[in-house]
This record gives structure tokens, C-alpha cells and sequence, in this order.
């Protein structure tokens, strides 16, 4: 086996020999999933099915997510080497999703892409998920902690509930070391560590630091990385499973909030925090 | 009637108030029956009792304490496989989703997240894409199971003495494979927490330094507040995380809102537009915050907050 570009030759060597000593050092490969949503600064909106609208606004790789394409890039940074390969799924344009988180490092992209997707719950999506991760080879799977338009949280715990692995959630830090995976979340009341053995899925918040920016180098490679499409034939998932007509739960109405109105707004002169009495005086808050 | 499962939040017996919350609401489904899992059922009890749960399911074991989420999801499936409730009620936090997350695929539950109300048909509402929309949703399978955030509802008071039922549950492998190995609890401030509060102080990057919390912690609990943070304020460390206010952080939705040194990013906006009233002050004119705030104050944080707090001081006595 050759090197990799950027690996040292003592690198190189050192794994090489840890591979000669028997099949239990094998590369990571990771596998990090990432949505295509609508750009959450944009004014997002409903289509008349009351579906998320994505032909109205811009659509971008989910914030949340870059997150974890940045804690797969570190883990395999750490560990000298590693495989990640990048699974959305979405309509056509999801495909920029997985460029762009080509384009921050990683190896390959796979796309489940198929019109009967469209309208499928987060109950269809793991389901759907689930099978293509079923027909890949990983050590660890790493989510964002939601997607920035339908903020659920679920999809990661789903997969490793179907897929019957560990699941460590809203990690705010990540060190995965031999077949431990190991996280630290920040609840409310504590923070808490938590231990599980790989293969697992991961979700990782916004507090694991930030992503780092595609680099022109990096956006030219992307467009050569190889991506692999799926339909739900090559799952093996029947239609009538997924989409809007088989959701386990039915939006009724969409209603636009009215924006809220700038009110009384006034500039300090000595006596601004007397106003701001006044006015919650007059609310009878004070 | 059918059986309404609200499954219990607390710290060792402690009942945190969403949970009354969702007794309530689950008074107008059908028959509460509450799911506590872990220690403490004694002082915890009263608290289910005065808010109308008919049956308590109990599940204490060890193995709930020590891993992560799984043996409660476990423990609240066994339950709803025998209870075949038409609703599970669920906190709408961390913990909350991803047991309601499992319980869903388990009991092949259709699952809403987020609610901020229930009504009487089950239909649930919903404030998304940064609480610019409302969205009204139904679950159509047998069960559905719902995670609701706090201050869906007022409490209210339905005294009953619930009937006590303990569970057996032997765990699967999967429930136990993420353990936890250590935690470290989180000092207590003696203010509201941020989502029950009334009133809510935050600052923002404005305030300088963890220093500048001071100001904010002031006029907070002159006003018997919770104090929040913007992302800008938790990453620089100023403030704990957990104070976060925002798409990242708590959604809060109090009387009023007051924002100190706060820009009122779409982030920051997701998680405080719904307040009731909200007041900014900031020392840059043009900054966004001041699109929605009923009531604004160009000028210091510095000069204006101490202010604030002194006044407010000067009228209470
Ligand atoms: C994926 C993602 C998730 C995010 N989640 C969140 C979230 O949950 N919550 C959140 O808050 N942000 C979140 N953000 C960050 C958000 O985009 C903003 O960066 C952040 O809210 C800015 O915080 P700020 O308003 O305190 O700081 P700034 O935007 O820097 O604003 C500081 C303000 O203070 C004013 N100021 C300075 N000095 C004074 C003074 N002496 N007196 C009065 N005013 C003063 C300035 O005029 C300025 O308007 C998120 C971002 C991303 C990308
Ligand atoms: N359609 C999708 N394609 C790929 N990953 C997804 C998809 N939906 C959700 N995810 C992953 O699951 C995480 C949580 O999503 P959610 O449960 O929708 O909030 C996201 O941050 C993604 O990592």
C-alpha cells in the first residue's frame, strides 16, 4: 500500500507496520452525515404540500453539520489516517452538500436521491439512512446534533436504534482511542462523560469548535472525489415506506408569524435606565 | 378513556415543573398515568399526585442511572406496551427527545417534537424555522408519542392519590452500550431557571468579559430574573453554556426579554422572539435587535443597566 500525500514517510512506515501486525489495525472510516437545508439567515417558507420549501431560498450545507465533517476531519487528522465518506439524503441539489464537505477534506460522498422521498419523516429518514449506512463499512458514524430546519434531534438516535448501536449524543467534545469512543456533554445540571465501544453514532454540538473554511485547494479536489448515488431499488426500501403519504404524522396548518414591530426606541441621555423603569412600570412588571 | 403517559423529569425525586405541565396537558387527552424511572419516587409522588396523575408506573434499578438514555427508553416502551396509551408526553430537552426518538421506532409511534401546545384532538402546535412560522401537526398511528417544551401550559392543581405499579424491565445489550463514567453537577445560582423565568436577563458579547456579567446578574435578580447569554457571550467563556439563549441554546419565551449589548442575530432571535415584551440595550443604533424590541436604549449597557438596577431598587422600597 502507498502513502498518503500527507503523511510523512515515517508515518508511512509506522503504519505500515502496525497493518503487518495482524488485521486489528485497520484505517477509521468514518461516516458523517449531512443535510441539505435551506439557509437558515434566508426567509424560509412552506410549499403548498406544507413541505419546506426549497425552491424559494437558498439552500446550503446545514451549519450544524459542518460541525461534524470538522470532528471527522480532526479524528482522522489525529490518528494519521482514516476514511471519510459523506452520506446525504435529498433531492438533486443535496449533491452541493456533499461537495462542499468534500471540499473541507474526506474522501467520498454517497447521495440517496429518489422522488418518493420526498415529504418523509424523521421515522422514514433514519429508515432510509439506516439501510444505505447497512451497506457501508464504518467505525463510527458522526451527525450534527439537528438540522437548522427541523431542529428535531432524533435522526442520529433512530439510526443507532435501528442499526442496534451505541449512541453518544450532543457531544461538546470527542476522542475516539482504539475501540473507544468517548464524549463530554454539557446538560443542564452536569457535565457528563460518556464511554461506548465502536462501531457507534455521534452527535456533535456547535461547543466542539469551529469549522474550518474549504480551501481552494480543497474545493478544486472535491470535484474530483467520487460520489455514489442510491434510489431506494438499491436499498431495498419500498416507496409506500417513505415520503409524505406514509408520514406517522401530518401537518395540519402553516401560519406566518407577524413580524414583530420595532417599538419605542431612544437614546440614552443620562436617564436611560430611568425609562426602562418607567416602561416596565407601566406593564406593571415592576 | 385511555391511558395518557407523561414520562416524570427530575433529579432524584426532584419534579421539575415542565412535568406538571405536561399532567395538564395530558388531562385533556384522556387518563395521566405518569412514567418515573429512577430514585426518589417518595418526594416525588406528592407532586404527581396534586397534579392529577391517576397511576404511577415506577422502574428503579440501578441500570437507570448509569448509561446513557437507553435502559429509560427501555423502561418506558415495556411500559407503553402495556399501557397502550394513545399519547406519551415527553420533556421536550436533550435527554427527553432521544428517549422519545427510540420509543418511536420501537413502538412504531409516529413522533412530533417541540410542541409548545396540545390541545384536546391531540393536535399538537409547533413554532419553526426560527419561530417565524406556526405549524399545527397530528400524529396519525395508534400511539403517538409528543415532546413538549417548557411553559406549553399553565399547571393545574387535580388532586388524586395515584396508584403505584412497579415495573420489572430486563435490559438489552444495546441499552446499556453507552456508559456513563463520570459527572460532575453543575453549581446551582438560585435564580428562575431560564425557561420557567418570568423575566429574563442576557448579555451578549457587549458586555466584555465575564466581569460585565455583574451588571446583567444585578438588574437580574433585582428583578427576581434568570440570566441568559448570547452564543458570542458562552463561546468566549463569560458565561456557562448551559445560559445560552438561541437556536444552540434555550428556547425562552418570558413576560420580558431584556437584552444587553445583545446584536440580535437570527441564532439569538430563534431562541427569545416569542417573549412577550422585549426591551434592548445596545450602543449601536443600527443593531438588529432593535427591529423587535418593544422597547429600546441606544447608550452604555454600562451606564444605563446600573441604572436600571438602582431605580428599580429606589421604587421597591
Ligand atoms: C450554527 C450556529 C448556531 C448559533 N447559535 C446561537 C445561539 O444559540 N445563540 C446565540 O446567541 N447565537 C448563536 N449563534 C451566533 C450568532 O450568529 C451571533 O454570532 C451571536 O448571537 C452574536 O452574539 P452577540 O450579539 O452577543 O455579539 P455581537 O453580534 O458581537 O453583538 C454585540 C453587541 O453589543 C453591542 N455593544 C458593545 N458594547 C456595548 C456597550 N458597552 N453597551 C451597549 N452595547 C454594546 C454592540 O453594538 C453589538 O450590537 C449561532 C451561530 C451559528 C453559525
Ligand atoms: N436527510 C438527511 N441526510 C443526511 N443526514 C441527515 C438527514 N437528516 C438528518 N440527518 C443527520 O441527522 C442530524 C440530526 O437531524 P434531525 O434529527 O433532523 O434534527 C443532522 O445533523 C444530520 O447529521
Amino acid at each position: 500500500m502507498g502513502c498518503r500525500h500527507d503523511q510523512t514517510p515515517q508515518e508511512c512506515e509506522h503504519f505500515a507496520i502496525l497493518r503487518s501486525l495482524g488485521g486489528w489495525f485497520t484505517p477509521m472510516k468514518i461516516v458523517v452525515l449531512v443535510k441539505h437545508v435551506p439557509d437558515a439567515a434566508s426567509d424560509r417558507a412552506f410549499a403548498s404540500d406544507t413541505t419546506t420549501d426549497r425552491a424559494a431560498v437558498d439552500c446550503r450545507l446545514s451549519e450544524l453539520d459542518e460541525y461534524a465533517v470538522e470532528q471527522a476531519l480532526q479524528v482522522v487528522e489525529k490518528a494519521g489516517e482514516g476514511e471519510i465518506t459523506y452520506l446525504t439524503m435529498g433531492p438533486e441539489a443535496a449533491g452541493e452538500a456533499l461537495r462542499k464537505s468534500l471540499s473541507m477534506g474526506g474522501d467520498a460522498g454517497v447521495h440517496v436521491i429518489d422522488d418518493a422521498l420526498h415529504g418523509s419523516d424523521a421515522l422514514a429518514t433514519s429508515l432510509v439512512l439506516a439501510a444505505a449506512l447497512g451497506k457501508m463499512e464504518f467505525d463510527v458514524v458522526i451527525c450534527g446534533m439537528a438540522s437548522t430546519d427541523g431542529t428535531m434531534s432524533v435522526v442520529p438516535t433512530m439510526l443507532a436504534e435501528r442499526l442496534g448501536l451505541p449512541c453518544l449524543t450532543w457531544a461538546s467534545s470527542l476522542s475516539i482511542d482504539g475501540p473507544a469512543v468517548t464524549i463530554r456533554r454539557d446538560d443542564d445540571d452536569a457535565s457528563t462523560t460518556i464511554t461506548g465501544t465502536l462501531p457507534a453514532v455521534v452527535s456533535v454540538t456547535d461547543q466542539t469548535g469551529e469549522a474550518r473554511y474549504p480551501s481552494f485547494k480543497g474545493i478544486m479536489a472535491a470535484k474530483k472525489k467520487p460520489v455514489t448515488t442510491w434510489s431506494l431499488a438499491d436499498l431495498g426500501i419500498d416507496p409506500a415506506q417513505v415520503g409524505l403519504s406514509a408520514a406517522w404524522s401530518v401537518v395540519d396548518s402553516v401560519t406566518k408569524r407577524p413580524a414583530r414591530q420595532a417599538g419605542t426606541i431612544v437614546t440614552d441621555e443620562g436617564d436611560g435606565g430611568v425609562k426602562i423603569a418607567d416602561y416596565l412600570a407601566s406593564g406593571k412588571f415592576i | 378513556m385511555g391511558e395518557i403517559l407523561v414520562l416524570v423529569d427530575h433529579v432524584d425525586g426532584a419534579v421539575r415543573k415542565s412535568t406538571t405541565e405536561l399532567l395538564t396537558i395530558a388531562r385533556r387527552l384522556g387518563e395521566p398515568a405518569a412514567v418515573f424511572l429512577g430514585s426518589g419516587l417518595d418526594s416525588a409522588l406528592e407532586v404527581l399526585g396534586r397534579f392529577g396523575a391517576t397511576k404511577v408506573y415506577v422502574v428503579d434499578d440501578a441500570t437507570i442511572g448509569e448509561y446513557l438514555v437507553g435502559p429509560k427508553a427501555e423502561a418506558l416502551v415495556a411500559i407503553a406496551e402495556k399501557a397502550s396509551p394513545s399519547t406519551i408526553l415527553v420533556s421536550s430537552n436533550a435527554e427527553g427527545k432521544e428517549i422519545a426518538a427510540r420509543a418511536a421506532v420501537r413502538l412504531g409511534a409516529g413522533l412530533i417534537t417541540d410542541a409548545i401546545d396540545v390541545d384536546a384532538d391531540g393536535v399538537a402546535t409547533q413554532s419553526v424555522f426560527a419561530a417565524s412560522y406556526v405549524v399545527t401537526a397530528k400524529v396519525t398511528t395508534a400511539t403517538a408519542i409528543i415532546t413538549v417544551k417548557p411553559n406549553a401550559a399553565a399547571p393545574e392543581i387535580s388532586e388524586t392519590t395515584p396508584a403505584v405499579e412497579n415495573v420489572a424491565v430486563s435490559y438489552s445489550a444495546i441499552a446499556t452500550s453507552a456508559k456513563i463514567t463520570s459527572v460532575a453537577p453543575r453549581a446551582k445560582s438560585g435564580r428562575p431557571e431560564l425557561t420557567d423565568a418570568e423575566i429574563v436577563v442576557s448579555g451578549g458579547r457587549g458586555v466584555g468579559g465575564p466581569e460585565g456579567f455583574g451588571v446583567v446578574e444585578s438588574l437580574a435578580d433585582a428583578l427576581g430574573a434568570a440570566v441568559g447569554a448570547s452564543r458570542a457571550a458562552t463561546d468566549a467563556g463569560w458565561y456557562p453554556h448551559a445560559f445560552q439563549v438561541g437556536q444552540t441554546g434555550k428556547t425562552v419565551s418570558p413576560q420580558v426579554y431584556i437584552a444587553n449589548g445583545i446584536s440580535g442575530a437570527i441564532q439569538h432571535r430563534a431562541g427569545m422572539q416569542t417573549s412577550k415584551t422585549i426591551i434592548a440595550v445596545n450602543k449601536d443604533s443600527e443593531a438588529p435587535i432593535f427591529e423587535l424590541a418593544d422597547f429600546g436604549v441606544v447608550g452604555d449597557l454600562f451606564k444605563v443597566v446600573p441604572q436600571l438596577t438602582d431605580e428599580i431598587g429606589k421604587r421597591k422600597s
